[in-house]
């Protein structure tokens, strides 16, 4: 992908000029203004906001209308590797936005540049507003809280109901059964895939290596314990491999055009998705509304309730912003007070990853009609969800992904060699890095 | 009759591939005008090239999409691509001339440092001049994106080949003779005679800030001082949980290159030159 080129070259960039020139960041710009707000406010905090969630505007106007002491600004950035890279960059010239919206597999690195506050003083209120499982990725498993979750992504199974009915095909209750089924499909109709393993997402594989119990990152003392070549994750990858190799799924990426079509073709019958597809499946696949429906992902031990995360997000204070103070107050309402809550769901359309908002969710998307429960099944198959701590080069191992896969693919090697791959160039460039590893 | 067949026969080739290089180049621009009269719906279920029904839609979307903030992406792009190829072209005359037309000390070395800019793609210089820009408290200012692009070395080259070679070294002399001024030499003579050249870096400025990308992207912090690449990006860009606004995208991007080739259209007749702009005789 484009964009993620663009940020490593990005990043690369960043890294050799900072080295070159030598560049202590802007100390300066921070220092003066902190006295300036201990001791009398001269009018009203102004604070700027980095996000690309939808209507944030809206929202923060709330805040602005009810705090007039405390003024937040939205700036509305693109989203993706390249906006952790352009805060870096900026954080790095020292002149970072207050608050920003941080994915969480990019968190760490933010904290690894010392580029975000630690709110651990300011948030001790809120820490039970959030699942363990989210909550473990704001502090990385250390004793630091580096952001508020703002959005979580729980993964389930999206599969076209009416589709299913017509090919007879009952929904896969472990990924067994989902091999099974998909040899079905190929059998009742040659062109139709049951899935597709996407190349592009790596995303989407660490949640379903997290769902078979993947670790690849953690902290043990001052060191990093890396293994992205763990059992499990190795598992899944052999497990897409094989169903790859005998042709019983396709091997086109997401969030293609061909990918759309397929959907809306009904080609396509499932997408190992997260809670926030609908989204997606109502803008990229108009025409089968209706016909989608949710299901647990499938097991890899019938009767168990485990499934990952694929995205979501959180919002994080610049380590450099004069006002931590007022930022923090901010942040914790936007994600724990009911009203704020109340409008990320309906403006912004995310899954929030306060525990009491998501059980506040009402009324089904209205592209899943069809499902009025979505919501509380959302949330059942949600409390199954288990994460990982993400390391702090999130994007080389992502990178490592795409190419190795995208390898594995064309030449039709073993995807298990890929994620090996994978672990190799994470941990080569943590060692170049400096970051001390724990073998 | 042989001469005309033989003309004809050697005309062929070059004209098909011509017209190969045409489609190479337009096929693209029509696949955009295509896609763009497209509804959400259309987009990834109707054949490539077959037209849909939702222009209008489109573009009314894009127009009140976060209350019209596609106006001020466009005025944004206008600002720095006029102002900045303004500029550009201004410094880009002023340096031309001097180094053709007047020796002085340091000139070679100036210009080989020139063609040494030259060369280096102004990609690679966008994080030091963020990192300079932020020192000076630059950053996130319609300076910030302005500046950088005024200095174009290329630019400065284009006008001192063209200024030695349209300007007469008599036609100064005689004017330097009759009296007049250095700076009414530069205004009255020679800038009348660069002016295909100037407009040529014009254009070449004005379309390379338009079409910037990683500048403004790395500069710009507030969104309201986003051009339409930046813009545009952010609908693409939408977070990995939200869908990427394709129509919008779409309907931006066509509509952006709009002026663009409305400028190349009105600018075309400045690159018309005749014996009597420059003649001595």
């Amino acid at each position: 992908m484009r964009a993620t080129r663009l940020g490593a070259a990005l990043a690369a960039a960043l890294a050799t000029t900072l080295t070159l020139a030598g560049c202590g960041g802007g100390g300066e710009p921070a220092g003066a203004p902190e006295a300036a707000e201990s001791q009398a406010p001269q009018g009203p905090v102004k604070l700027t906001y980095w996000t690309w969630a939808p209507n944030m505007d809206k929202i923060v106007d709330i805040w602005n209308k009810a705090n007039p002491d405390i003024q937040v600004t939205v700036s509305k950035q693109a989203g993706g590797d390249d906006a952790a890279a352009k805060f870096l960059t900026a954080a790095k010239a020292g002149n970072p936005p207050d608050l920003v919206q941080a994915e969480y597999q990019h968190l760490p690195s933010f904290v690894a540049a010392d580029a975000v506050a630690d709110l651990k003083a300011e948030t001790g209120a809120v820490k039970g507003e959030f699942g363990d499982g989210v909550w473990g990725l704001v502090t990385l498993g250390t004793e630091g809280v580096y952001a508020v979750p703002q959005d979580s992504g729980p993964m389930m199974l999206f599969y076209r109901q009416d589709l299913f009915d017509k090919y007879g095909i009952e929904v896969p209750k472990t990924w067994d059964e989902y091999a099974e089924a998909a040899r079905a499909v190929r059998e009742r109709d040659s062109g139709v895939h049951l899935g597709t393993f996407s190349s592009k997402d790596p995303g989407a594989f660490a949640g379903l290596a997290q769902q078979a119990g993947a670790r690849w990152w953690s902290i043990s003392g001052d060191a990093w314990k890396v293994d992205v070549a763990d059992a499990a994750t190795v598992k899944v990858a052999d497990y897409w491999g094989g169903l790859v190799k005998e042709g019983a799924i396709d091997d086109m990426p997401y969030f293609t055009p061909e990918w759309n079509k397929a959907l809306n073709d009904g080609k396509l019958l499932t997408w190992p998705s997260a809670v926030w597809a609908p989204g997606t499946l109502e803008s990229n696949a108009p025409k089968a509304k209706g016909k989608w429906a949710i299901a647990p992902l499938p097991q890899w031990t019938a009767g168990e309730n485990a499934t990952g995360f694929w995205g979501g997000s959180s919002v994080a204070v610049a380590a450099k912003s004069p006002h931590r103070a007022a930022a923090a107050r901010f942040v914790t309402w936007l994600n724990t007070d009911p009203e704020a809550l109340d409008a990320l769901v309906k403006q912004a359309a995310i899954y929030p990853a306060a525990t009491k908002a998501q059980s506040a969710l009402g009324e089904a998307p209205a592209y899943f009609g069809n499902q009025p429960d979505f919501w509380q099944q959302a949330a059942q198959y949600a409390a199954g969800a288990r994460g990982f701590t993400f390391g702090p080069n999130v994007g080389v191992t992502y990178n490592a992904f795409r190419d190795g896969f995208d390898k594995a693919l064309q030449d039709g090697s073993p995807f298990a060699d890929a994620v090996r791959g994978m672990h190799e160039a994470t941990v080569a460039d943590m060692r170049k890095s400096g970051f001390s590893l724990a073998s | 009759m042989a001469a005309t067949a033989t003309r004809r026969s050697l005309g062929l080739a070059p004209t098909a591939l011509l017209l190969l290089g045409a489609v190479y180049c337009l096929f693209p621009v029509s696949w955009v005008v295509i896609a763009a009269t497209k509804s959400p719906g259309e987009l990834f279920t109707t054949p490539t090239l077959a037209p849909g029904t939702g222009f209008f839609g489109n573009v009314a979307e894009l127009f009140a999409y976060r209350d019209g903030v596609f106006w001020l992406w466009l005025l944004n792009t206008l600002l720095y691509a006029g102002g900045g190829a303004l500029l550009s072209t201004a410094v880009s005359a002023v340096s031309g001339y001097a180094l053709a037309k007047f020796r002085f000390p340091g000139r070679t070395v100036i210009f080989n440092a020139l063609i040494g800019g030259v060369l280096v793609p102004a990609v690679v210089l966008a994080i030091p001049q963020y990192l300079l820009f932020s020192k000076i408290g630059l950053a996130d200012t319609y300076w910030a994106v302005l500046l950088p692009q005024i200095l174009h070395p290329y630019g400065i080259y284009l006008a001192r080949v063209y200024a030695g070679a349209a300007i007469p070294d008599s036609l100064l002399e005689a004017g330097r003779i009759d009296g007049a001024s250095e700076w009414r030499l530069m205004s009255r003579v020679a800038v009348p005679l660069m002016a295909p050249g100037l407009v040529t870096i014009f254009l070449f400025q004005f379309v390379a800030i338009w079409n910037n990308f990683l500048l403004p992207f790395i500069m710009l912090g507030d969104d309201g001082k986003f051009p339409l690449t930046v813009g545009l990006y952010t609908l693409l860009m939408a977070g990995s949980n939200q869908p990427s606004l394709y129509n919008l995208i779409l309907t931006g991007a066509l509509l952006s290159i709009i002026p663009l080739i409305a400028l190349f259209l009105t600018m075309q007749r400045y690159w018309r030159t005749d014996l009597s702009s420059g003649a001595v005789k």
